[in-house]
């Protein structure tokens, strides 16, 4: 089924835009002038909305970062004051999760999963456009509680109750409206995913020919209708709380703060592998391509993927070890969290296979994606200590903590979308990203995250509790390095910005096959890729059999 | 239908299921607590002792823990701090309320039970947790609570904490039969 357009398409084809053959057929009656970019319906123009929205949050939220690390850069309290330091910690983690990682991802989910399944556009374009323009407006007003009376959201990005309901600040109601919006945005965005992949693959192409991206969005998709609703069942419960005096979280009227963080966390921990399944699908593309050899363990990489996801919703109170939960509770959540392991040992074990005798080079997106697995392991490494129970009651709410979802989500998600952009850059602008400045960008923040995030572990285990303004003098070097990484990571990004302009204004022309070992079917369109690809779907009847 | 259509009428039931499902975890887990004594829920109502011999053989150390919660110029305290019981036999504790306020104010204490398991066998007969109290500015009330602890507790339950929290209750729910109006709250 291919998407709808007004049937007066055919008036003019003045100008033939570069490339794919039927590219030029929609130009007459696509949005132009200043709305263009508000009722576009392309999936390649929301893609790129998504993309520059998440690179603003990333960057925003990395100011935020900053302002926590300035004022932990000596012991003491000397920048900002305790309470706009919690309302930093709090925005930092809302605004990565919320309005970086999670659009980021859709934002290459919109570009790449129709190319890669040669589909002409998502199968439901004006609600893509819908699903888009919500964020903006969610993140602007969750912004906006920084300027209102009381501060912003000071709670912690998990908002505890009843430290977000009883003793949270008056903003708290524009808090939850806002995550509301990016929540309905996000349950959009995976219904239009889902109906896309399942209906708008080219003829031919079984599920099991799909590219890991593609698979790994899908089973995402399926996760974010699951859990979504459980976070906007969660903040209902905290607005009717705050607002009209019922007792979900309330202990005083008969409610049950833990309710909450079990709430919390059915929601929360699916929520993690939504940030880090589409970056395994990225890794599995870009690795096969550098390393010119097919993915190893092809239909491994999706049983593992959906074992992940149904496991994830098993381990949530893994989070809560010292909360009071039964003995045999900790021994469940113990022992399926360890269980997890054993999806994620395949993933890094095919990566790595896939590697063993390849003719491997090292541009930038290889570059980005060797480090996610050496750094993402790391990480996975820490979570498997953290999932010890009677370890936990040590770690538990320490900056151990913090490194450990630090080194998954930024040398994991985040580079991983950082080898997407390099990886991609090229079909959608036309030109190589400048290979010396990636180089620097990635060195710069190689180095600059270890520094920042290592140093966390031995705070951590030395017990500096997290979310803390002040410090026992013992930790001043600590955190003193991690100040630095800090800065030497945030400053970097602006290298990341600089490469992304350079390649969007020109740069060394991209054939439409840009990377050697490129397979996949996106690489068949021309570079840039046009406006409209796939209007008339590729046959792989013959190639699939 | 198209089959696009299908699909997302598919994922629209599995998102309408998913709300249902949310809004039904706050009574399930309700029900879940009072059947396993998760959380030391299940001991905020009366319920009648085990009839039987005391078990003379053990100790179990049972120790009072009172917290007051926000906005209440109250005192709570245990006037035995911790007992040591025999399974089976009961005993009698004394708590005293105290209004250091300036005004009369209506507050009740809320229970809970640690270890969670230990809930399902700790029995009260009276206890002021069962209803709110109201006092008066300065005023000092003693009040008892009469528990049991159950014959079939298990071997490795060797220390049961309990724990008060004061709350003040404010709002139409709680207005006061003779017509005065909710006063206290955030003082």
């Amino acid at each position: 089924m291919a998407p709808k357009h007004p049937p007066k398409a055919r008036l003019e084809h003045s100008e033939n835009v570069a490339g794919g053959a039927a590219a030029d057929v929609h130009e007459a009656h696509h949005p132009s002038g200043p709305l263009r970019w508000l009722l576009t319906t392309n999936h390649k123009e929301i893609g790129t909305l998504y993309l520059v929205f998440s690179l603003t949050m990333f960057l925003i939220g990395g100011v935020m970062a900053l302002v926590v690390r300035l004022e932990l850069f000596q012991p003491g309290l000397q920048l900002v004051r305790p309470e706009f330091f919690n309302q930093m910690t709090t925005m930092h983690g809302l605004i990565m999760v919320f309005g970086a990682v999670m659009p980021g991802f859709v934002g290459l989910a919109n570009w790449m999963v129709p190319l890669q399944i040669g589909a002409p556009d998502m199968a439901l374009p004006r609600l893509n456009n819908f699903s888009f323009w919500l964020l903006p407006v969610a993140f602007l007003l969750l912004l906006s509680t920084l300027l209102m009376p009381g501060g912003g959201p000071n709670f912690g990005w998990t908002f505890y109750a009843p430290l977000s309901t009883t003793y949270s600040p008056p903003s708290t109601t524009f808090f939850i409206l806002s995550l509301h919006m990016a929540g309905i945005s996000s349950i959009l965005g995976a219904i239009n995913i889902i109906a896309t992949i399942l209906n708008l693959r080219a003829p031919g192409m079984r599920l099991m020919d799909m590219t890991l991206f593609v698979w790994t969005w899908l089973i995402t998709a399926f996760l974010l209708i699951a859990v979504m609703p459980v976070l906007a069942g969660v903040i209902t419960m905290m607005l009717l709380d705050i607002n009209f005096g019922t007792s979900f979280f309330n202990a005083a009227g008969g409610g049950d703060p833990v309710l909450f963080q079990h709430l919390f966390w059915f929601f929360g921990h699916p929520e993690v592998y939504i940030m880090i399944l589409p970056a395994f699908g990225i890794i599995s593309v870009i690795v096969p391509t550098f390393a010119r050899k097919p993915l190893f363990g092809y239909a491994s990489m999706v049983y593992a993927t959906a074992s992940i996801a149904i496991l994830s919703f098993l381990v949530w109170a893994h989070h809560m070890f010292s909360v009071g939960l039964p003995l045999i509770a900790e021994l469940f959540f113990m022992y399926t969290t360890m269980l997890i392991a054993v999806p994620t040992g395949v993933k890094v074990f095919n990566w790595i296979t896939t590697l063993f005798r390849g003719s491997i080079t090292f541009e930038t997106p290889m570059l980005f994606a060797l480090a996610f697995i050496v750094l993402f392991t790391i990480g996975g490494f820490s979570g498997l200590m953290l999932a010890i129970a009677p370890a936990d009651f040590q770690y538990h709410d320490t900056y151990f903590v913090v490194a450990h979802f630090h080194y998954v989500l930024v040398p994991g998600a985040v580079f991983s979308i950082m080898a997407a952009v390099y990886y991609w850059l090229p079909k959608w602008t036309g030109h190589y990203p400048d290979e010396r400045i990636g180089r620097w960008h990635f060195w710069l923040s190689v180095i600059g995250v270890n520094l920042l995030f290592f140093p966390m572990h031995f705070a951590g285990l030395a017990g500096m509790p997290r979310r803390i303004p002040d410090y026992a003098l013992q930790f001043a070097d600590f955190n003193m390095a991690s100040s630095i990484g800090g800065f030497l990571f945030g400053l970097s990004q602006l290298l990341f910005v600089w490469v992304v302009i350079k390649c969007i204004r020109g740069g060394v022309p991209a054939p439409a096959k840009a990377w050697d070992g490129a397979t996949d079917l996106e690489w068949s369109v021309p570079s840039p890729a046009p406006l409209h690809t796939f209007e008339t779907p590729p046959d792989l009847r013959r190639v699939a059999s | 239908m198209t089959p696009v259509q299908r699909t997302v009428t598919k994922t629209l039931v599995a998102l309408v299921a998913m709300v249902m499902f949310t809004i039904a975890l706050v009574p399930l887990y309700d029900v879940f607590c009072q059947l396993t004594g998760l959380n030391g829920r299940a001991a905020s109502e009366p319920r009648v002792f085990t009839r039987g011999e005391v078990d003379e053989s053990r100790y179990v150390t049972v120790q009072f823990i009172t917290r007051k919660g926000n906005g209440l110029p109250w005192r709570l305290e245990a006037l035995d701090r911790q007992v040591r019981v025999h399974p089976g036999q009961a005993y009698e504790v004394n708590f005293v309320f105290t209004n250091y306020g300036k005004s009369a104010y209506r507050g009740r204490a809320v229970p809970s039970v640690s270890p969670g398991e230990a809930s399902l066998y700790l029995r009260k007969v009276t206890c002021f947790c069962f209803q709110e109290q109201r006092l008066e500015a300065g005023e000092r009330l003693q009040l008892p609570m009469v528990f049991q602890l159950a014959r079939d507790i298990p071997e490795s339950v060797h220390t049961v904490t309990l724990a008060y929290t004061l709350y003040p209750m404010t709002g139409p729910l709680a207005v006061i039969e003779d017509g005065t109006t909710g006063q206290g709250g955030d003082a």
